[in-house]
């Protein structure tokens, strides 16, 4: 088992939902987690790249705001094009050339580097957008709203961890916090999961999904986040990823079956639990073991 | 030399199960696995590395515990949260949220911060039954996945000329982001491989307005089709819109998992029952390949 430590205070707890391969069924768990808590929950979609919880949530939207993040602007009166700042950014986003410094604000990670070590003050700093920010709110059931924000990556943006800050900072914390994390075990995976009290990580029982997973846990044990496992279409594919489990004490949250009708419910972006009022109930329990931190069933 | 990309936006869609197939399907091609954070090509093509490097790419900052005079100056300028101060008031820099931007070994009064290159990552050239592949694994946590992806695709082309290969096949990674972008920019075509869902459909979208961002010539794959084809079918005329042409409407098999689990490709899978999906999966193939090699 990994470590599940016993919750005695009330700060939100965060529960991030995450996998190494994609399409495994992150967002189909994540939203109907939201919706099984019987409690009010605060769903952060931070898949910038591909945000698709919004499809299966259908919220009313109540605010959108347009997300900037900060890159160097160059004074050319005051550039004495020392070089100082070429030198020190990373990234290549500065260079000198016709007597002056020039920006790549695409290749820039908004460190704030050249504008610190300018001896002349010619560097302040510029707006670029790098996508947006929604909110909104739930209301199937009244009593246990879901409130809901996405972020979304600009087209032809390249970094997406601003971004994904962005979406887990913005708003009030409810109790529970579920994050839906974007695939992968490199940057944006890690921006998201990052601080989180319990990671779940989806995955499906095939060879591609065995390896990812593989990828994934070793993530998260370098993380030192505790998590389990959940397997969906469990009656698919071979027993490999349940054989890792057992061998590397691994818990099994939850094993979702396939069936054609849930396939056909996705595909057209209707919840998981109005197509399975059965793992509803399984979605519930699931949830309460694991904020209380006991071994997950 | 041509180089075709597969992507998809949404994950899981079967752009690796049908990377696979290509590359069994191609006459004279090198196979390139640029989804670095979790590659999976390699469980079908069971590679035989013959020479594995180490990819180093930026710097981590270190803090010297003996030099550090604990001013907290480091923590206030880092932009990406990546310091923060220990319980027993010493500072620590926390490597997975580190970018390298070297912001507070430059700025430490007491040059109390080491930046140590970072090694982010391996890629390997080896030899399967389909020819040659590169291949590469980026280090949990590791930046810098975009140059990964660079340097892949550049020795793929290399090999490519070398064995007077016509074709790089390439699997890419999910998303749009920065390892997406490194994937197809320059690239002669770019697949797209997703499903028709809700989800496919908006992620579908987004790739596109990516590929026509970038001037990128794009194709379209609807896999898992008979799931919904009433979506499919809309999805391929919002496609055409975009000027983007569907090459291929491949059904929903197990056979696909059932020959991933023997470690082969769907077209190499010889069981009874599945003559259909093999065949759609040859025809989009024939198909693709005339638009790639006009």
């Amino acid at each position: 088992m990994p470590e599940m430590r016993k919750n005695q205070n009330d700060s939100p707890f965060t529960l991030a939902i995450a996998s190494g391969k994609g399409g495994t069924g992150k967002t189909t768990l994540a939203t109907a987690l939201a919706e099984a808590a019987g409690m009010a929950v605060t769903l952060r979609d931070c898949d910038v790249e591909e945000p698709n919880a919004h499809l299966f949530v259908r919220p009313r939207w109540n605010r959108h705001t347009e997300q900037n993040r900060h890159v160097p602007q160059i004074d050319a009166q005051r550039c004495s094009a020392c070089g100082k700042c070429a030198e020190l950014c990373q990234f290549n986003a500065i260079a000198i050339a016709g007597g002056r410094a020039m920006v790549f604000t695409e290749l820039c990670h908004s460190c704030q580097g050249c504008r610190r070590i300018c001896p002349e003050g010619a560097i302040s700093d510029m707006d670029m957008l790098m996508g947006s920010l929604d909110c909104g709110v739930q209301l199937k059931n009244p009593a246990t709203p879901i409130n809901f924000i996405s972020g979304k990556l600009a087209i032809g943006q390249v970094m997406a961890p601003p971004l994904i800050r962005a979406v887990k900072n913005v708003g009030a914390a409810e109790p529970l916090n579920i994050l839906d994390c974007p695939p992968g075990t490199s940057c944006p995976m890690i921006t998201a999961v990052r601080g989180s009290d319990f990671v779940i990580l989806v995955t499906e029982p095939t060879p591609f999904g065995l390896n990812d997973l593989e990828l994934a846990v070793e993530t998260v044990r370098q993380l030192k986040l505790p998590f389990g496992v959940v397997i969906n279409r469990a009656d698919t594919g071979n027993s490999a990823v349940r054989d890792y489990c057992r061998d590397n004490d691994i818990a099994i949250a939850l094993e979702i079956p396939w069936e054609r009708s849930i396939a056909e419910a996705y595909s057209r972006g209707d919840s998981l639990c109005d197509a399975s009022p059965a793992l509803k109930n399984k979605l519930h329990t699931m949830l309460h073991h694991i904020m209380m931190r006991e071994e997950t069933v | 030399m041509k180089e075709l990309i597969v992507i998809s936006g949404k994950g899981g869609t079967g752009k690796t199960s049908l990377t696979a197939a290509f590359c069994h399907l191609a006459h004279n091609c090198v196979c390139a696995d640029c989804d670095v954070d979790a590659a999976d090509l390699h469980l079908i093509l069971n590679p035989e590395i013959a020479q594995s490097h180490t990819f180093s790419s930026g710097h981590e900052a270190i803090i010297r515990q003996d030099t550090c005079t604990g001013c907290g100056l480091c923590e206030k300028y880092c932009t990406f949260d990546a310091i923060s101060q220990n319980k027993n008031g010493t500072f620590r820099v926390d490597p997975y949220a580190c970018e390298g931007c070297k912001v507070c070994v430059e700025f430490c009064p007491a040059q109390a911060i080491d930046f140590l290159e970072a090694e982010c990552g391996v890629w390997h050239s080896s030899s399967t039954r389909f020819g040659t592949m590169v291949h590469a694994r980026l280090h949990i946590g590791a930046e810098n996945s975009g140059k990964l992806v660079s340097l892949v695709r550049r020795e793929a082309r290399t090999v490519a000329e070398a064995e007077h290969a016509e074709l790089v096949i390439v699997d890419g990674p999910p998303g749009i982001g920065c390892p997406v972008i490194a994937s197809i920019t320059g690239a002669d075509g770019v697949l797209i491989v997703t499903e028709p869902s809700v989800s496919g459909a908006h992620d579908f979208e987004r790739v596109a307005q990516l590929c026509a961002h970038f001037n990128i010539p794009a194709y379209l794959c609807i896999n898992k089709y008979d799931i919904n084809p009433e979506l499919g079918d809309s999805m391929c005329a919002e496609a055409a819109q975009h000027d983007i042409p569907t090459l291929g409407k491949i059904d929903f098999d197990p056979a696909f998992t059932a020959a991933q689990i023997r470690c082969q490709c769907v077209t190499e899978y010889e069981e009874p029952g599945t003559e259909t999906i093999a065949t759609q999966v040859r025809d989009l193939w024939n198909t693709l390949e005339k638009h790639i090699n006009p």
